[in-house]
């Protein structure tokens, strides 16, 4: 519940410091994706960033956005940002993240973490993360839900995580899930470890 | 002679290189310097936004299409007097009431005019309205949900023409009738229609806060055709001028019977006078039914109220109120300047305009400067009213827009072209074809006090080789010209859909900011909604079943139900209980026999369907809302009519009763 809260309240008082970050990032995001010609962009519109920076198009901030205002996931976004990723994050989804805290990137090696920030580790990196994304609408009762039926959770790198449940506490691929968001396409669920394929 | 021709070829050559600067590359392909320019000034390039919306009338669709100009892309269909199964508009239960009229439902109508909202003259943006000719209606689109809101019928007028124009403050519109019918209603012969039919003019007033319409009154004129109409501006705010043809009353053959008189009559009537006459109990009550539709934003449900009797008033009996001015052979378009002094009736057998000033027309009704009557009605003197004639060699003139710099912009049917003119000296400075046979023409704004006199768009009627051929039917083609410079200029030309009559363009930057992104979930008062899944559930009473269930990416709730049976009446009452732009889902189940609904978020939308047939019938989302589209779907179970299956539904085997 703390952590929940600790996330919401996060959510509002960094809006202001996300719109100047979104508005310096972007130029970096088109610099990547037309470096790694992902995207053939003969044509880049000047005033429309695209769908990760529409204002006021929901009640609930997006997933990516949740990730960038929050303080405890700094490495996270960092990650996404040099892996390219932000489009998944942003998509109409519905996704499920479980998003590991600065804390989780911590207890990894400081130089296994480091080589994976270098650009060519990007899609070793891009893995690591997808496998972070169920492609589907998982609150916490369906997660429940899915030890109760026995259903693995398939994730969006091809692999499947377990859900467990230990007292009170719910377990996905052996790590504790401290707080869980809804967020305008799906859920985002913080854990403390991050999940390698 | 070859060598000097050479060498002004290379020179401009040169020229154009020059002028083209970075783009030279580009247009390497393209058929010259021209050309790629003016590709540049349509080119909206991906993700930016056009500079202007159009609202333009479907004409024989019913509907309104939404445009993006300088690009001619369009950008929605908003359904207005038809059903749309895109959106389930009119086959909805919340939105079938909008369809009502006193001849029953009425799944079809034929748009016109439409006319966006002024304030002081000047565009505002709050709403659009526009009117349908075959069953005389006038509806009111919300420029935030660009959906329809609101239809008034009007009764005792046939072939609703001359509307939906509003007048400097939205205080009122008016509806004319084009086709003189007996009023009221009788049984008589057609031949005997002289001085028995009449000509009503509706005047409707609006509600500032709502928008809602109220049919104050309706003045009953001779039975002429009125066709088309135009509020005063500026200086002459507060009259209403009204052009009319078939002055010879002809009941047949109207294309050779109607044209006999050399000059028929624009109405000048002082409806600032007709409102007090009518709000000091002037008028009578006379009988008249017909449908108001509301759709309410709250509940999401329109509702039909049918109302009886109206205020009609006689012309004659509201002194200097109503005058006749004569206006060659048969004229068409009725439009006034931005100032308000010229008032241009657009003779469309005749080759010339002719320019009625406002001053001129007070001066003539102050010295009783009048020329007969018909009907008692005064006619004003012709040459005391009229101020110039534009006489451009065209022929078939039908309506004039203006810039908002002094000049006006008439389009020529029959010569296929738009002349541009000046006016005050009436001089012709230009003329452009269009392709082919334009009728009506739009600025943004050219209607108001404040044109936007940047872009024109022709609306043409005839289409022939200008697309692709797709068998005998074509959309009807537009051309974009660029007004801004001393010449027009043609920079584009796109095919509409349906048959665009008029159309209203409007900058961008007024509606963008305020265009609803989607319906707070909270604030949705809908009889049905269900807005959480825990609130979703299957309630019977005797063979009448409501299904209370949400969608939300990527399911419905419940999505397995059992316990209906052959014979019931089943209402699926789905809420969208997402709160996120641009993601509606859709709703639509096998052997339904209406169309499928799109509910956008927060929204509540009901089909109602009776399975004739027992199996397990499935339902889906009709519209590809997220990565597991695909899996958005549900069962119902159908059983005998006397079978004792019990009512029961679940989302992911959880069963309740």
């Amino acid at each position: 519940m703390k952590p929940l809260m600790f996330l919401k309240l996060t959510v509002l008082s960094m809006a202001l410091v996300c719109m100047i970050a979104c508005n310096s990032k972007s130029n970096s995001t088109t610099g990547n994706e037309t470096n790694n010609s992902q995207t053939d962009l003969t044509e880049v519109s000047s005033s429309n960033k695209g769908q990760a920076f529409m204002e006021g198009g929901s009640d609930e901030v997006n997933a990516l956005k949740l990730a960038i205002n929050s303080p405890d996931h700094t490495t996270l976004v960092k990650a996404v940002q040099a892996a390219g990723v932000e489009n998944a994050l942003v998509n109409v989804g519905p996704l499920t993240v479980f998003a590991p805290t600065n804390e989780a990137f911590d207890k990894l090696d400081k130089a296994t973490l480091e080589d994976l920030l270098k650009p060519e580790n990007k899609s070793k990196l891009a893995n690591i993360l997808v496998h972070h994304v169920a492609p589907s609408n998982y609150p916490v009762k369906t997660l429940e839900k899915n030890i109760e039926k026995k259903r693995k959770l398939y994730m969006a790198d091809g692999q499947y995580l377990e859900v467990t449940k230990k007292g009170e506490d719910l377990y996905v691929g052996g790590t504790k899930i401290i707080a869980s968001v809804s967020v305008s396409n799906g859920w985002v669920h913080i854990i403390n470890d991050v999940l390698l394929p | 002679m070859k060598t000097i021709q050479k060498l002004l070829l290379g020179l401009s050559a040169g020229l154009l290189l020059i002028g083209c600067g970075n783009n030279s590359n580009q247009s390497k392909n393209s058929s010259g310097a021209m050309a790629s320019s003016n590709a540049e000034r349509v080119y909206v390039a991906p993700g930016e936004h056009d500079e202007y919306y159009a609202f333009m009338s479907g004409g024989y669709s019913g509907n309104v299409t939404v445009y993006g100009l300088p690009s001619g892309r369009m950008l929605k269909e908003i359904p207005v007097f038809s059903q749309f199964a895109t959106n389930g508009y009119g086959y909805s239960e919340e939105t079938k009431a909008m369809l009502n009229t006193s001849f029953g439902f009425v799944p079809w109508g034929d748009a016109h005019h439409p006319d966006i909202s002024q304030t002081n003259g000047e565009l505002d943006g709050r709403w659009i309205f526009i009117n349908e000719n075959n069953t005389p209606r006038i509806a009111r689109i919300s420029l935030e949900t660009f959906e329809t809101d609101e239809i008034i019928e009007i009764p005792n007028s046939a072939g609703n023409h001359a509307s939906s124009f509003v007048t400097e403050n939205t205080e009122y519109i008016v509806a004319g009738t084009r086709f003189a019918v007996p009023n009221p209603q009788k049984d008589m012969p057609i031949d005997e229609m002289k001085g028995e039919f009449k000509g009503p003019l509706s005047f409707i007033s609006i509600d500032q806060d709502t928008g809602h319409m109220n049919l104050e009154f309706q003045l009953n004129m001779p039975g002429f055709n009125y066709d088309l109409a135009h509020p005063g501006r500026n200086k002459s705010h507060g009259w209403f001028f009204f052009t009319s043809y078939n002055t010879e009353e002809a009941h047949s053959m109207q294309e050779v019977n109607a044209s006999q008189n050399d000059k028929d009559f624009i109405a000048a009537v002082n409806w600032k006078k007709l409102v007090e006459y009518v709000k000091n109990g002037g008028g009578k009550k006379v009988a008249g039914t017909y449908a108001h539709n509301i759709y309410d934003e709250s509940t999401q449900t329109a509702t039909t109220e049918m109302k009886k009797g109206v205020i009609s008033v006689d012309p004659r009996e509201v002194e200097g109120a109503v005058y006749y001015m004569p206006v060659p052979k048969s004229p068409h378009g009725c439009d006034v300047d931005p100032s308000g002094e010229y008032i241009i009736g657009n003779g469309k057998l005749s080759t010339q305009l002719s320019v009625y000033s406002f001053t001129k027309i007070q001066n003539a009704i102050k010295n009783k400067d009048f020329d007969g009557d018909a009907y008692g009605i005064p006619i004003l003197k012709f040459e005391s009213v009229l101020e110039g004639v534009v006489d451009s060699g065209g022929l078939g003139p039908l309506h004039t827009e203006f810039d908002g710099k002094g000049n006006g912009y008439t389009t020529f049917f029959i010569s296929s072209e738009v002349v541009k003119w000046k006016l005050g000296t009436w001089e012709v400075l230009d003329r452009q074809p269009s392709f082919y046979s334009v009728g009506h023409l739009m600025i943004p704004g050219g209607n108001s006090r404040n044109p936007f006199g940047k872009y024109m768009v022709s609306l043409n009627k005839i289409t022939k080789d200008r697309y692709l051929p797709t068998g005998p039917e074509l959309e009807h083609s537009a051309q974009l010209y660029d007004i801004s410079g001393d010449k027009m200029e043609l920079l584009s030309d796109f095919p509409t859909h349906g048959e665009p009559h008029y159309a209203a363009g409007i900058p961008a930057e007024i509606l963008k900011p305020k265009s609803k992104k989607y319906y707070e979930l909270e604030e949705n008062n809908h009889k049905y909604a269900a807005k959480s899944e825990d609130a979703t559930r299957v309630e019977r009473n005797g063979s009448e079943v409501h299904v209370y269930a949400t969608t939300v990416r990527s399911h419905f709730a419940p999505d397995n139900i059992e316990g209906i049976k052959v014979g019931d009446k089943v209402y699926f009452h789905i809420t969208n209980l997402e709160q996120d732009f641009d993601v509606p889902h859709g709703f639509s189940i096998i052997g339904a026999n209406t169309s499928e609904i799109l509910i956008m978020p927060g929204q509540t939308k009901t089909i109602v369907w009776e399975p004739k047939r027992e199996g397990v019938w499935p339902f889906y989302c009709t519209d590809f809302c997220s990565a597991l589209h695909q899996e958005m779907q549900g069962y119902v179970r159908v059983s005998a009519k006397n079978s004792n299956t019990k009512l029961r539904w679940s989302l992911d085997d959880e069963w309740r009763e």
